[in-house]
């Protein structure tokens, strides 16, 4: 009994050990569960900042006195900056949406 | 030495163990950190204990600050973890995983782990900071990562000098820089690649370093596995990882991340009047100087009487020479005991017994480096929220 359970526990400190260059990492991340505030124009919004962030880049920014001001430039930022492929008519949805929602 | 009922022993107390560590993990399933909108999600990502949530896709983990008073490593499995773009290499392969090394070499390089694991190991201690470290606390606040203190961390890093593979590939006469770029990327093909550069003489300085090992073990997936840039007293921004292509360049490397992101104004201490832009600026570069209060949170209600207060404190290179502790908001000083010298790039940590009498008190502790720098009384303000080392104060109510 003794010699079977070491020598599971060698194989399973061997397999542990192994693992390492044995696979691919395949590294899971949790579920993505911040969502969007309901607000004017949430498909528009979800549609094009989901692509690439998540909802909590938004959601976590500070209390801006000009809200509006604030919102337009980190729209504007997106697009010149990251190449955000936003259509011109979305922007003001967007920025109208960031500003009434957050 | 074992038997099966020990096992099974053992088992049920690993099952105990883990209901109440998820139950503990229920009741704090959020924290709230101490600027306006500064509620966070704790969440659980595999290899990591349970971290405050800055945002989910790309991740971003914050440590939860208790844990720098454990000691002045801090465990792979609490490290702040920081990325900028969606597509991570989440399955990527370490027996196919290649490093490439090109541009102005003589002789370019396709290394791999195990290439780099067999040459000659050296470590360094070295704290890794988030450049927006602290930058909810910036007043105007700013846009950007919203984080509290806890986007730094201080690790034994093992791997090998970059200067040793520069050599092996034979650097060119009239190379200026170094560009270093890793497996994540952007979703969007027109979103800027994260690419970051050092001066050739920086990267050939046999400091600079490829780390593989972090405090005895592979680096975390989400600190850079397999391998990472390391540049001790240098900002996070500068630590590529899973970084798999480094480039040696004859000119200034002129990519978005270098030219227009991470930059501080080319001012005296870097700094501007509050919400307003600089003239000039230059890309981050060295840590300032820090120190914090680690034992005590803020608003913590003691005992009066004795009581030993403890931090860290870590700067950009030089090392620190001395740590001032105040219990009157600042009116009188007095030197803290230094703990073991890990390396001039490491937390170095500090200890003072004081008697604190019944009352508010404002606790302060100020570092002074080896070069003479120290922390200033009132914030600097810069419009990025980089830089962040004013002198930090805990409240606290005796009685």
């Amino acid at each position: 009994m003794q010699r079977t359970v070491l020598l599971a526990i060698a194989l399973t400190l061997a397999a542990a050990v192994g693992s390492t260059f044995a696979a691919p990492v395949n590294y899971k991340t949790p579920d993505e569960i911040a969502a969007f505030k309901p607000g004017p124009n949430l498909e528009v919004v979800q549609g094009n900042c989901s692509a690439c962030h998540s909802s909590d880049y938004i959601a976590t920014q500070p209390p801006m006195k000009d809200k509006k001001g604030f919102w337009q430039a980190e729209v504007t930022k997106m697009i010149k900056v990251y190449g955000a492929p936003i259509d011109d008519a979305d922007v003001g949805k967007i920025v109208d949406y960031l500003a009434a929602t957050y | 030495m074992f038997d099966r009922r020990d096992l099974l022993k053992g088992a049920g107390l690993a099952a105990l163990a883990a209901t109440l560590n998820s139950t503990k993990a229920l009741a704090l399933d959020t924290v709230t950190l101490p600027f306006a909108n500064g509620e966070r999600p704790l969440v659980k990502y595999p290899q990591k204990r349970p971290m405050i949530g800055l945002t989910s896709r790309p991740p971003q983990l914050e440590t939860p600050f208790a844990v720098f008073n454990d000691g002045p490593i801090t465990p792979n499995n609490a490290f702040f973890v920081r990325y900028h773009l969606s597509d991570l290499p989440y399955n990527l392969d370490p027996d196919k995983f290649t490093l490439e090394v090109k541009g102005k070499v003589d002789k370019p390089l396709k290394l791999s782990l195990k290439d780099i694991r067999k040459m000659k190991a050296t470590e360094i201690v070295a704290v890794n900071q988030c450049s927006g470290n602290s930058r909810g606390f910036f007043e105007p606040r700013v846009a950007g990562g919203q984080l509290a203190n806890g986007a730094m961390g201080c690790a034994r890093w093992r791997g090998v000098p970059l200067k040793t593979v520069l050599e092996l590939a034979g650097v060119q006469t009239g190379a200026k820089q170094v560009t270093f770029n890793g497996m994540d990327g952007p979703v969007n093909d027109k979103t800027p690649d994260f690419i970051k550069a050092l001066d050739i003489d920086h990267a050939t300085d046999g400091e600079v370093m490829l780390a593989y090992g972090m405090n005895g073990e592979d680096l975390p997936f989400l600190n850079g596995f397999p391998l990472r840039l390391i540049v001790p007293g240098y900002y996070g921004t500068y630590w590529v990882k899973h970084l798999n292509e480094i480039t040696v360049i004859d000119n200034v490397y002129d990519g978005f991340w270098m030219k227009s992101a991470y930059r501080i104004p080319d001012t005296p201490n870097n700094a501007v009047e509050p919400g307003t832009a600089p003239k000039a600026t230059i890309p981050i570069n060295r840590f300032t100087i820090r120190s914090f209060i680690t034992s005590v949170p803020d608003g913590a209600k003691l005992k009066a009487g004795a009581t030993t207060l403890r931090g860290i404190a870590f700067d950009g290179g030089k090392g620190i020479k001395e740590v001032q502790v105040s219990t009157d908001g600042g009116k009188t000083w007095v030197s803290a005991k230094l703990g073991r010298d890990l390396g001039k790039y490491a937390f170095r940590e500090w200890k003072l017994p004081v008697k604190l009498a019944a009352g508010s008190h404002e606790l302060k502790v100020r570092a002074t480096g080896n070069g003479g720098e120290t922390q200033p009384d009132t914030p600097r303000w810069n419009p990025a929220g980089y830089l962040r080392n004013v002198v930090e104060t805990v409240r606290v109510t005796v009685a």
